[in-house]
């Protein structure tokens, strides 16, 4: 199978108000003087180094980039991005984000959260930044566990887990983040996992290019509090029959040989996977990124076996354009302009109803 | 000096509408110097909207005026009910006046619940009109008259006019091809006329203003209109009123001028636009819709044309949230909620301190805890601005005292906030923000230079000689660090809520920096330019009474009456809160007694006593009305008496 997933159909309208770097930028560049204090092994790692290795091949203005973040172990990235950054408060970030890039246009803001701060703290304000479609890029870091209170499982973590807090095992159903995002009407929805550099920068780059919100789960390990959660999409062995790679226009196929594929169910509708046949090879489904509605989509982040992870796909879901909310609002302050004039304080004081009280 | 009317009469689409009319008939017309009336109903009467016009036809004659709206939270509470009850008082006067009044001289009781709701606040001999139409069996033993209060002598006291207003404006409206359903709802137009008739109220305006509001269905703006003048026809024929009485234009109350009436949430919204024109920054509100700051919602959303962004959030952290968001980029940054807004807001507004960004939160103080009284006025939310944060996080502190006053308390927040990078609260309350006043409209060029220079350039040279921009490197003077906006290149910063170092913003544990961070931020609040507090006090008298906020009106209309008397008293009022004026506690060590009157239960009191070892007393009231002129005067006078 391919390396990389093939492009959807996006505009680059995303980026065509945010001023262009004078010459060429190096990874380097986007190095800030801080040190990294992520503890040794962490996945974020790789997550940094593969964001600081992509945006040089945006081209954007350094100074037109911030990155903003919540609280938890992967929010101190922005403190590592020599960019603009703000490390606000627990899962607010999307909220902050979008009273920044809906006043300017003229950034690429990038939201760095964690299964944590955007899942149950700020749960509201991940769904309603993605339904306004806002021009956002969110990096959500899934480790499914709770790293910088010391491991207490994440709206994440699997029913039954057992934590510092859930001696017995937790009670709760998981999210999946996919599928929470396809439900709250996300025009841009991908995973991708910290290990896999190539896959991780494609998936960034198209993340980048979209118009309005793009959310990418990230599957990262924690190494100290929950190591080795996504190792079955990681071995080269296991990965193989786990990982189910989407692209664009392709047919979804996975395993050894693409020996398995994911057709559509004729009874109930929903997807299955089989093993591919010459008899099924044609039914198999051709993945579709930008399809109308969200319902497949939607089947396919339903595939993956909670528990187990077989079946996991990764890359873009979903990737249709649809009005940004950063652009309708500006579009307002122009027709308010058109409509009724350059504001004028004098009048707008004034109002119809005066008198004059002379000397 | 003179007063003249100028509203034009002609339309946009060049009718002219209404005219002038004058009572012509031959009754008797009285001159009074002052006059408070209450218009009572049910929420669904359409009191509200009465009482506006009847505010907006009096300012444009020229009288001094103030008013108190008092509604129900429920939108339309059960009809008939006393909860259910909605109420408008206006006082106007042809002098200078400074609350809605103590006690109605006229009430127009649209039913009996609106008749008992409010014959509590009657003095005797005054007037009551009532709508007999209502005063059915059901509707009188809903609200426990056990019989009708129109036939039992129970208002014996008062003078009665028993006017069957529905049947009046059925019959009115006769001709009209209307439901009698949509004829009765014209029955406050009706009211309306007749007062307009007693009062010798202009008509045209409440006439081009139905034109205009009912500009898509003329039928009903002709009914209204026809519902209005039947009610000044009635006034003029009937034998039931024989006086009308003048209240002549409060020429010398007012400087030279234009003067428009305006409401306390709407001077608000017109001061943050004002501001960002003086600070020429985008203006950004981010809001989430909380009785009674949503009008300020409603109103700025109305002028994108002057660049103003608005923002609807999921909820009130994200009202906040997107401000400061907002207010990183560059914008003016706005959010504006009441007390429970507040509660939920208070983590960020303590991320905002730590960031050093200016925002301004504004609330909109009503009853509480909790839910409280959502449509009522309290001043209980001071504490809450001054201290509701973990850790030690400052922020300014100003309030506005009157309607009008509003604006210029905006700009003053916005000053404070973009001068030292700090988050101001504005602490109106409901009193202020529904309530209304005559305000001389300001010229743009009266107006304060707001202007703001962002960092630029690197700000800081290390050893090696190499230039660098340190966020947290502050203005000797101010000690407000630079506002260095993303897009500027070379500035790139990052910022957060941990700790930083002072100069670079570099996180840090360090705990000799965080003792020295903690105190600066609290060194630059307190170091907040504000002006001395002004003390009235023309007899050199020994009783010191010190207000803040919408207490302005009442406390000074007390001292009036206390000075009237010939009884000597000091009057101080606060608009800043935090810091306070440098010369506050030598202002209150000058005299022998300090009374500090409070819609709470003493929060000021605390903090003075606290600050400057004060025997300060306190007089506090929550029942969600703001105080009687009467009810101060008596409390300062036992003061002074000792």
């Amino acid at each position: 199978m391919a390396e990389t997933t093939t492009t959807a159909p996006v505009a680059a309208e995303a980026l065509s108000l945010v001023p262009k770097a004078e010459g060429r930028q190096s990874m380097k560049e986007f190095k800030s003087d801080q040190e990294v204090r992520w503890c040794p092994g962490c996945g974020d790692y790789a997550v940094l180094a593969a964001v600081q290795g992509f945006l040089p091949s945006l081209g954007l203005a350094r100074e037109n980039i911030v990155f903003v973040s919540g609280i938890g172990c992967s929010s101190r990235f922005p403190y590592y991005m020599n960019t603009y950054g703000m490390h606000s408060i627990h899962g607010r970030a999307p909220a902050i984000a979008t009273g920044l890039a809906t006043s300017r246009r003229d950034l690429s803001v990038w939201v760095v959260t964690g299964d944590g701060d955007a899942l149950s703290i700020g749960g509201n304000h991940l769904i309603h930044a993605l339904r306004r479609n806002v021009n956002l890029k969110i990096l959500l870091f899934n480790n499914r566990i709770y790293g910088l209170t010391k491991g207490q499982y994440s709206p994440t973590s699997e029913t039954g887990k057992i934590t510092k807090s859930t001696p017995m095992g937790s009670l709760d159903a998981p999210f999946n983040p996919v599928s929470l995002a396809l439900g709250a009407e996300a025009s841009f929805v991908a995973r991708t996992v910290d290990s896999d550099r190539k896959h991780l920068t494609e998936v960034l780059r198209q993340a980048a290019e979209h118009p309005g919100t793009a959310l990418v789960e990230i599957y990262q390990n924690c190494n100290i509090f929950n190591d080795g959660a996504f190792e079955v999409l990681k071995d080269r062995e296991q990965a193989e029959e786990a990982v189910i790679r989407l692209e664009h226009g392709q047919p979804i196929r996975f395993g050894a040989d693409g020996a398995k594929g994911v057709v559509r169910d004729r009874d109930t509708g929903d997807l299955r996977v089989v093993a591919v046949t010459p008899q099924n090879e044609a039914e198999v489904l051709v993945h579709d990124a930008g399809a109308a509605t969200p319902t497949t989509a939607f089947a396919l982040s339903r595939l993956a076996d909670p528990d187990t992870l077989h079946h996991t796909p990764i890359g873009v879901f979903r990737s249709v354009e649809r009005p940004v909310y950063d652009t309708l609002m500006a579009d307002q302050v122009d027709a308010a302009v058109e409509r009724h004039g350059k504001g004028d304080l004098s009048a707008l004081l004034s109002g119809n109803d005066t008198w004059t009280v002379v000397g | 000096m003179t007063s003249q009317v100028s509203s034009p009469a002609e339309q946009a689409d060049g009718t002219v509408v209404g005219e002038q009319r004058k009572p012509v008939g031959t009754k008797d017309v009285r001159r009074l110097d002052r006059v408070i009336i209450r218009f009572a109903g049910d929420s669904g009467d359409g009191m509200q909207l009465t009482g506006d016009r009847f505010t907006s036809d009096t300012a444009s004659f020229g009288n001094d005026l103030s008013t108190l709206p008092n509604f129900p939270a429920e939108i339309r509470a059960p009809a008939g009910t006393l909860p259910g009850v909605s109420s408008f008082q206006l006082h106007f006067a042809d002098h200078d006046i400074l609350t809605p009044g103590d006690a109605p001289n006229v009430l127009v009781a649209m039913n009996p619940a609106a008749l008992k709701a409010n014959i509590g606040d009657m003095p005797s001999g005054a007037e009551i009109i009532v709508n007999t139409d209502e005063f059915t069996k059901r509707a009188l033993q809903k609200v426990g008259y056990a019989a009708s209060p129109l036939e039992d002598g129970s208002l014996e006291a008062y003078r009665l006019h028993p006017v069957p207003l529905t049947t009046l404006t059925l019959e009115a409206l006769k001709e009209f091809d209307l439901s009698r359903k949509e004829a009765e709802r014209s029955k406050n137009m009706f009211a309306l006329g007749l007062l307009s008739w007693m009062y010798h109220r202009p008509t045209e305006g409440t006439e081009r203003f139905l034109k205009t509001k009912f500009a898509k269905k003329p039928d009903i703006a002709e009914a209204n209109i026809a519902a209005y003048r039947a009610g000044w026809n009635f006034g003029e024929t009937t034998e039931d009123f024989a006086v009308s009485y003048e209240v002549a234009p409060a020429s010398t109350a007012f400087p030279p001028g234009v003067y428009r009436n305006i409401s306390g949430n709407l001077a608000l919204a017109y001061g943050l636009i004002a501001a960002s024109r003086q600070a020429d920054l985008p203006l950004f509100l981010g809001s989430y819709p909380i009785t009674p700051a949503s009008d300020i919602l409603h109103e700025l959303s109305r002028h994108k044309n002057f660049g103003v962004r608005t923002f609807q959030a999921e909820d009130e952290i994200a009202g906040i949230g997107a401000a400061l968001g907002a207010a990183f980029g560059g914008s003016l940054a706005v959010t504006t909620t009441s007390g429970p807004g507040v509660a939920l807001k208070s983590e960020t507004i303590g991320l905002a301190v730590s960031l050093e960004l200016p925002l301004l939160v504004v609330d909109i103080q009503r009853g509480g805890p909790s839910t409280g009284l959502p449509t009522k006025t309290e001043q209980a939310d001071l504490l809450q601005a001054m201290y509701g944060r973990n850790g030690e996080a400052p922020v300014p502190v100003v309030a506005p005292r009157t309607p009008a006053d509003c604006f210029d308390a905006a700009l003053e927040a916005a000053r404070i906030a973009l001068t030292y990078r700090t988050p101001v609260f504005l602490l109106s309350d409901g009193y202020l923000a529904n309530g209304s006043e005559p305000w001389r409209v300001p010229e743009p060029d009266e107006l304060p230079d707001l202007s703001v220079r962002f960092a630029r350039t690197p700000n800081h040279t290390l050893e090696d000689g190499t230039e660098v921009f340190w966020p947290y490197k502050r203005d000797p003077e101010t000690l407000a660090r630079p506002w260095a906006v993303p897009g500027t290149p070379g500035l790139e910063h990052r910022i957060g809520g941990i700790e930083k170092q002072d100069g670079t913003g570099n996180i840090s544990y360090d705990p000799a920096n965080h003792d020295f961070m903690v105190r600066t931020r609290q060194a630059k609040v307190d170091g907040v330019d504000v002006p001395d507090v002004e003390v009235d006090d023309p007899d050199g008298a020994r009783t010191l009474v010190l207000g803040w906020g919408s207490t302005y009106g009442p406390v000074t209309a007390a001292v009036r009456r206390l000075r009237a008397a010939g009884e000597p008293i000091a009057q101080a009022h606060l608009r800043h809160l935090n810091p306070f004026p440098r010369n506050l506690g030598e202002v209150l060590r000058r005299y022998d007694r300090v009374v500090v009157p409070e819609m709470n239960l003493g929060q000021l009191a605390l903090l003075v006593r606290a600050r400057y070892l004060v025997d300060a007393r306190s007089y506090h009231q929550v029942n969600g009305m703001p105080f009687k002129a009467e009810q101060l005067a008596a409390v300062l006078k036992e003061a002074i008496d000792g």
